[in-house]
């Protein structure tokens, strides 16, 4: 295949990953400060509780603690989405998890042998912990006071979402079919390998340096400098540094408590302190996935158009607000706008309980939306007499289309994702065909479909990316940038878009990231958004520094090459120079730039006529009254916040759309289930680098599968019953015995940089619902919770409502 | 109770004291400084520890570091050559697309390298046997697979 890029839809290696082989990235872990204490925490015993007395006397005298704090011995530390959640909790603890009191020690053991020795005396409360109790009257509450200090009298969260959209009481009663159905998605856990931690510190202008694990480093900072103001530190500064991240999957979209904490210890001892999370704490206090609970009603005219959708939503929120609480503003988008559907209601109740709190993970509350809406449409379907795959073809979107919601759809390849797929499956010989089960072992397909923000996501009121061009006069270009490379590839993509639009080899490319004191301002990396907004930016920093290379040619081009013909026969006295004009006055506009070679647009291939851009480069530093090149752009997409009375606006500069569909085994006898084929395939604009694209879906697919079949955070009262990796399954190398077909549906956005939209979530979004719809087609049972276990099939199969 | 160690690490013989209840994984961190290890459970479940003791993979945040008397460990950066040359395992990881995060990758190599010196043409499902104990939550296997069939034709290249 041909193609008008020189690097961009190649495999070219990841520019990360020789050092990660070779065990030298570091990562939070493995960082030592010199004088580095280390932090320990000590959690609450209870799940809702009034803390009575904390006695700290004897950690105090173990020696090697530098310091115990509580909240009788800090200052009021609050954060938090709603600011409801704060650092040392005083008059009661909401959750197990709870930080209640913290020590620095000169080691690790000594820290937690200190920590052993705090005695809490506590007073149990009623607790609640299930959000539907927790709404009722009389329930307990979780907090007395919202963030502000003002009387609560419920357990609502204070974060509603709404959007309607039409008539859906009319539109329901002119329906020609209508499924109805409720849903539940479970807690899971992000579990990435290499758990969260940080460690802070202080210079003598108490202003914070901390490395940490985060995706938002440039919000962190604010979050950061608003706790040193509470601290009595107005004023000061934090410097935000991000090691190498052993996974984030949404865990770095918040601050968390273990931060402000080593943030406390660092100040009161004055010594760097790490806090570094050992997985079973991981388990316990990170934040997880929020469970939801879903009612759902879609219907459909005679010819199988939708007619409209209804959902309602409760999430279980747990004991404290993070930037989950808006993940029902990304449901929204595949609620109100996924196949054409012009009648809509959608409308989220937030509880607090005394469950863990909850939090981003990759999808933001897509995939629990996907597995409402996806399996209800397969119910849909067979309500009308029509096959799965021809109501979702006969509804699919389209480009160019302006949907309920005010989302601009602009580049859609919905229908080939849903051909694709089809297609990969032999869905017209397979579909309906795989039941009876009489050796026992039931086959069926299923598919469902993705619609996700693709060009970003407007959720702040900037939405911008910030990248610098450093070059230098070797010809290395320094792309520094305020994205965050968390494993997906961002640096992998970024290096190639920097080279392909400057018109340098990738090998000449330095991404550098991870560093709020020297890295351009970013919103952060979520929302599908780091190659998306950091490759447009750099398209644009590299079009200023081409300009600017081209001026300096201007000036110095002629002449040098008349120098190095000079020297050359300097050299070798029998050299005949080349017979060209010297004198010739050339513009910018006369040149052009690939491979790290400056050439006169008129005679690309003249084998005199070039100069290499360090040449160049050093011209204009040594030259006098010399220059540099060193460029800079902001690139904040052209969408949309929502408008938070109707939640419409245009989210995004692009959307990405996708179908998965699965075929599987269902065993009648032991209920389980084994995937025999699996397909993806995603509308991404363009690929920008083919191997990190892939490793994406197909991680997003594993990590899918694991939502739908065996991943499942269990509590009981608020408590982690299974914070391992032996009780909590992800999947295993032995789990992917079956092949996965991964076709990127390129449809070239204009938006988007060189067409490209983003890709980091969606490889897990349908995944759940595709599987579930091919085991209905295998049993003709329906699985109404994740995850889907073979004691749910067989329960099923017994007529059971699972 | 402490205890002197001596054994074999990277190809240099090293001597420690090493307190009884400590794991080959502190030792090798804390003690000579070799953070490639990754402590990713601290209980043998997802294999970022992993390490070879004589040949074999071992989760070495199970493995008491007294075990090591007089053996031979061979951890990430003991299959890094001179010059920063990365053994074939490593340069296949990294051609094919086996490193996301990267937080796994040490203990995935060890784990394909400890395979592929047993079984030096794996088929698929000896593959992923090899690496069932070695969980990584970024990649999907896929392309770790990919990466682990590139190994074992690099190093046949190499030894034919």
């Amino acid at each position: 295949m041909t193609t008008k890029f020189s690097f961009i839809g190649t495999d070219y290696p990841r520019p990360d990953a020789p050092d990660k082989a070779a065990g030298k990235a570091v990562y939070i872990h493995d960082l030592v400060r010199p004088g580095m204490l280390f932090g320990k925490i000590k959690y609450s015993d209870f799940a809702h509780a009034r803390i009575k007395h904390i006695d700290t006397s004897k950690a105090e005298r173990l020696p090697g603690v530098r310091a115990v704090l509580t909240g009788d011995n800090t200052p009021l530390v609050r954060y938090g989405f709603i600011k409801d959640n704060f650092v040392f909790k005083r008059d009661k603890v909401r959750q197990y998890r709870d930080e209640v009191a913290a020590v620095a020690a000169t080691d690790p053991d000594t820290a937690a042998e200190a920590v052993d020795l705090i005695e809490v005396e506590y007073e149990d409360l009623p607790g609640v912990f299930d959000p539907e109790e927790a709404l009722q009257e009389g329930a307990p509450l979780i907090h007395e006071t919202d963030g502000r200090g003002r009387p609560k009298k419920d357990n609502r969260v204070p974060v509603p979402w709404k959007f309607v959209a039409g008539d859906v009481e009319k539109a329901k009663q002119a329906s020609a079919y209508v499924a109805e159905d409720r849903f539940e998605t479970q807690l899971i856990q992000q579990s990435c390998m290499g758990t969260a931690g940080c460690v802070a510190e202080f210079d003598l202008q108490n202003n914070l340096i901390i490395h940490t694990k985060t995706q938002i480093p440039f919000l962190a900072q604010n979050d950061f400098n608003q706790a040193l103001a509470a601290m009595g530190l107005k004023g000061k500064n934090s410097r935000v540094i991000v090691p190498t991240l052993g996974g984030s999957f949404g865990t770095g979209l918040d601050t968390h408590g273990y931060e402000y904490i080593a943030i406390l210890l660092a100040h009161k001892t004055g010594r760097p302190v790490k806090i570094v999370l050992e997985r079973e704490e991981e388990f316990i206090t990170l934040s997880p996935r929020q469970p939801t609970r879903s009612h759902i009603l879609q219907g459909c005219d005679k010819e199988g158009k939708l007619t409209f959708r209804e959902i309602r939503m409760i999430l279980d929120n747990g004991a404290y607000t993070s930037w989950g609480a808006t993940t029902p503003s990304v449901m929204m988008l595949p609620i109100s706008s996924i196949y054409r559907v012009p009648n809509v209601f959608f409308e989220t109740e937030i509880v607090y309980t005394n469950n863990t709190y909850c939090q981003a993970m990759r999808g933001y509350g897509n995939p629990q939306a996907a597995w409402a809406l996806e399996c209800n449409l397969d119910h849909l379907a067979e309500e009308a007499g029509i096959d799965p795959y021809e109501l979702r073809h006969r509804n699919r979107n389209i480009p160019n289309d302006l949907t309920p919601m005010g989302l601009n759809i602009t580049s859609c390849g919905h229908e080939e994702c849903l051909k694709t797929v089809a297609d990969r499956l032999g869905w017209k010989d397979k579909r309906g065909k795989g039941g009876g089960a009489e050796d026992g072992k039931a086959r069926g397909v299923g598919m469902a479909s993705l619609f996700h923000v693709g060009g970003s996501g407007r959720v702040y009121r900037s939405d911008g990316s910030g990248v610098i061009m450093k070059l230098d006069d070797f010809g290395n270009v320094s792309v520094i940038a305020g994205g965050i490379e968390m494993g997906q590839g961002f640096e992998a993509s970024l290096g190639l878009a920097a080279a392909e639009a400057l018109g340098i080899t990738p090998d000449k490319v330095k991404v550098v990231t991870g560093d709020t004191a020297t890295c351009p301002w970013d919103v952060g990396t979520h929302a599908s958004r780091g190659a998306f907004t950091a490759c447009n930016a750099a398209i644009m920093a590299a079009d200023k520094a081409r300009q600017k290379i081209f001026q300096l040619a201007a000036e110095h081009f002629m002449p040098r090459i008349q120098f190095k013909e000079k020297r050359k026969q300097k050299k070798d006295p029998e050299y005949q120079p080349a017979d060209l004009d010297y004198e010739r006055l050339l513009e910018p506009g006369d040149f052009d730039m690939r491979e790290n070679w400056v050439f006169l647009r008129e005679d690309p291939d003249h084998p005199l006529l070039r100069l290499r851009l360090q040449e160049i480069l050093r011209e204009a530093h040594y030259k006098e009254q010399g220059t540099m090149v060193v460029t800079e752009a902001f690139y904040d997409p052209c969408n949309q916040m929502l408008d938070m009375k109707t939640c419409r606006g245009n989210m995004s500069a692009a959307y990405i759309f996708g179908t998965q569909g699965a075929e599987v085994e269902v065993d009648t006898e032991t209920g389980k289930i084994k995937v025999l084929r699996f397909a993806a395939a995603h509308d991404v604009g363009q690929v920008l680098n083919r191997q990190t694209i892939r490793g994406q879906i197909y991680g997003g697919v594993m990590t899918g599968i694991g939502y739908a079949l065996s991943e499942e955070y269990k509590t009981d009262h608020g408590r982690n019953l299974n914070p391992n990796f032996l009780d909590y399954k992800i999947l295993s190398a032995t789990d992917v015995d079956f092949p996965i077909d991964v076709d990127c549906i390129e449809t070239h956005d204009e938006e988007g940089p060189f067409g490209a939209k983003g890709v980091g979530e969606p490889g897990l979004v349908p995944t759940a619902p595709a599987i579930a719809n091919a085991v209905y087609d295998a049993i003709g049972v329906r699985i109404h919770s994740l995850p889907i276990t073979p004691e749910k099939v067989l329960a099923a199969l017994k007529g059971e409502k699972v | 109770m402490k205890k002197q160690i001596t054994f074999t690490l990277n190809g240099h013989e090293v001597s420690a004291e090493v307190e009884s209840h400590r794991m080959l994984i502190e030792v090798l961190r804390d003690t000579f400084d070799l953070k490639g290890t990754k402590l990713g459970c601290g209980q043998g479940e997802c294999g970022a520890c992993t390490v070879l003791v004589d040949d074999l993979n071992v989760d070495s945040c199970l493995y008491p570091a007294f075990e090591v008397e007089g053996r031979s460990v061979t951890t990430i950066e003991g299959l890094v050559g001179e010059g920063n040359r990365l053994h074939p395992v490593q340069e296949a990881f990294v051609a094919r697309g086996g490193i996301q995060c990267g937080f796994c990758s040490p203990g995935m190599i060890m784990s394909a390298t400890a395979l592929l010196q047993e079984t030096p043409s794996p088929g698929d499902a000896e593959i992923k046997r090899g690496i069932s104990g070695n969980l990584c939550r970024c990649t999907g296997y896929v392309q770790i697979i990919e990466s682990i069939q590139e190994a074992a034709s690099r190093m046949q290249e190499q030894a034919d």
